[in-house]
């Protein structure tokens, strides 16, 4: 049997999909019971909804004070000591996961498998490498505890209609306090999130400006659609760090993707190679983005996009 | 005064179109580019800034790697460290065991702070900073877009999935950059030439009881399935259409 450790991401209150995905990859693994941890200064709220993800036999809380934010180094051997029963520990290949789980893996003196996108068994798993243009499968030792991230755009989030029962442990793991919380910038939560949205407008160094990145909101809030950008967008100050999306920012998997002044570095393409329909648009209909485009248009987009914007606000 | 380590990895070069071998046993590398893994690049460019700041003494580039990976330690020497050194091994090693090598250097050095960057572009795996202050015991910092040290204590700026993120860690630590923490210099030919009379020590992986075996075992390296070619649209009226037609607006 495969006992697994599902670390739960949320922000104090609500639980993030990622978690969701999480689990969605472990019930693939071949004879799981899967168990969420919910570590946090008050995890009631967090732990029931995590309870209520199909296919979760168990949620467990550890609440402490120092748990209130998500510090690897606080966190991690918090988790080795929960880990003891479990035979694999699971965590969302976000930036909470990335930066926790290869500490924990450390702790416990086993590799990880980063990323993982596909099951092949227990203890085999495929995982993307050379930005997506390798993929390797990597078998873990079944003797040892394999841990591992999950690459959250290749699990659907898992339903609800569970009903798993909730009980709160308590660690004895010495926590230190030399890395401290001081603040975290505030999500904007009137727009849809880039890492779940069914649709995502992207804009890239073409937009030339802030002020004109405003088009790529505009359209993106008639479609319904979350923002995402390119590196250089981004490095230029247009768009926001978090929008960033590819091999170093975000890897997504909409069901619409529109890329727009984008050209289509492999950087690029490896954060959106699972969407299901790629739209560009690009005044060079030589630009890269159209070899992994469904519907590509070749033209200005400071003609196209407020025309398309017009369009679909009818 | 302090003294600051950073990790310096050969990889193919970012801007190589990777290919798989036919046989599915890896990627090919024979006559490949190879270059400092760019994330390395920003990690070091961050240490020089800091010594240049005089909140350091000596920069250390470090790499884990084939006797080839001098080269890079040697573009690492030109960017301005002021020694290298070479762990060697001919295996492809993974994070925990590169984390292990840091370490023993760490310790070996008596160093003070650690920046590596935040992944390599080669396994994407983006352990080896947590590894590494897991292993050491200290803080670690991923993510990086800013540092700011005084005094004993770190602040630093995170780049995470909801935006930025201000964390305070004391030091020693272990940093790994993120794209957004600098713009690396460029390096000028006298800087290479200087570069050339710099130290640069090579030790064996073994000599440091650590073995590079890995923990995983690689079954099969295989390409991505390709996206099948789409159509081209002539006009925002057409997009609109073929949008309808699938449902998505
Ligand atoms: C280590 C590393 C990691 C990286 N990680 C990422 C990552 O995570 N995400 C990422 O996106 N990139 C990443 N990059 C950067 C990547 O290599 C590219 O440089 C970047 O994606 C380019 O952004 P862009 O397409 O917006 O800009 P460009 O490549 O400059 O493309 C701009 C495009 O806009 C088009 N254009 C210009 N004007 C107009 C107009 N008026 N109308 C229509 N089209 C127009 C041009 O034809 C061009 O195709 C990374 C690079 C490195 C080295």
């Amino acid at each position: 049997m495969s006992k697994i450790l599902v670390i739960a991401e949320h922000d104090g209150q609500k639980l993030n999909q990622a978690t969701a995905r999480c689990v969605s990859c472990a019930r693939q693994v071949p004879g799981a019971e899967i168990t969420i941890a919910v570590l946090a200064a008050d995890p009631a709220a967090v732990a029931s909804q995590a309870a209520a993800l199909a296919g979760v036999a168990k949620v467990i809380t550890v609440a402490a004070p120092h748990n209130a934010h998500p510090l690897a180094a606080v966190l991690a051997p918090q988790i080795v000591e929960l880990a003891r029963d479990y035979t694999h520990v699971f965590g969302a290949s976000t930036a909470f996961g990335k930066d926790l789980m290869p500490r924990v893996a450390a702790l416990l003196g086993v590799p990880q498998i980063s990323d993982a996108m596909s099951v092949e068994g227990a203890y085999k798993f495929k995982r993307p490498t050379y930005a997506g243009n390798a993929l390797v499968t990597l078998e873990a030792p079944a003797d040892r505890k394999l841990v591992a991230t999950v690459r959250t755009a290749s699990f659907e989030a898992a339903g609800g209609g569970g009903s798993a029962a909730i009980s709160a442990v308590t660690v004895s793991a010495a926590v230190p306090s030399h890395t401290r919380f001081v603040s975290v910038s505030a999500a904007s939560s009137d727009r849809p999130d880039l890492a779940s949205a069914p649709k995502v407008v992207s804009g890239g160094r073409a937009l030339a400006s802030k002020e004109n990145f405003e088009l790529i909101f505009k359209l993106a809030e008639v479609m319904g659609a979350a923002v995402g950008a390119s590196r250089a967008a981004v490095d230029a100050g247009y768009a926001p760090n978090e929008l960033q999306v590819g091999q170093t920012g975000k890897i997504i998997a909409p069901e619409l993707y529109v890329a727009i002044g984008i050209s289509g570095a492999i950087q690029h393409l490896t954060g959106i190679k699972d969407a299901k329909t790629i739209v560009a648009i690009n005044k060079d209909g030589e630009a890269p983005i159209f070899e992994v485009a469904d519907l590509g248009l070749v033209g200005d987009l400071f003609q196209i996009v407020p025309e398309l914007q017009k369009s679909l606000a009818k | 005064m302090r003294k600051i380590l950073v990790g310096v990895k050969r990889v193919v070069d970012y801007n190589v179109r990777v290919r798989v071998k036919p046989d599915g046993s890896g990627v090919i590398t024979d006559g490949v580019k190879m270059s400092v893994n760019p994330f390395d690049e920003i990690a070091l460019e961050e240490a020089l800034r800091i010594r240049e700041r005089g909140e350091a003494s000596e920069v250390v580039a470090v790499s884990i790697g084939p006797d080839d990976a001098q080269q890079q330690l040697r573009t690492a020497l030109a960017m301005g460290a002021d020694r290298a050194i070479l762990v060697k091994t001919d295996q492809v090693i993974e994070p925990l065991t590169a984390a292990q090598a840091l370490l023993a250097i760490v310790r070996k050095e008596n160093a003070d702070l650690v920046i590596v960057g935040k992944q390599a572009i080669d396994d994407d795996a983006a352990q080896t900073a947590p590894m590494l202050a897991a292993l050491w015991d200290r803080p670690q910092a991923t993510f990086c877009s800013k540092v700011e040290i005084k005094g004993g204590t770190a602040t630093i700026v995170r780049e995470v999935d909801a935006g930025l993120e201000t964390i305070e860690i004391d030091l020693p630590a272990v940093i790994s950059a993120d794209l957004r923490l600098n713009e690396p210099r460029y390096v000028k030919l006298p800087d290479i030439m200087k570069a050339k009379k710099k130290p640069l020590d090579v030790i064996e992986l073994s000599s440091l009881g650590i073995s590079a075996e890995p923990g995983l075992k690689p079954v099969l390296t295989e390409p991505p399935k390709p996206r099948s070619k789409g159509i081209m649209v002539k006009d925002v009226a057409e997009l609109v259409d073929a949008l309808k037609k699938k449902g998505l607006v």
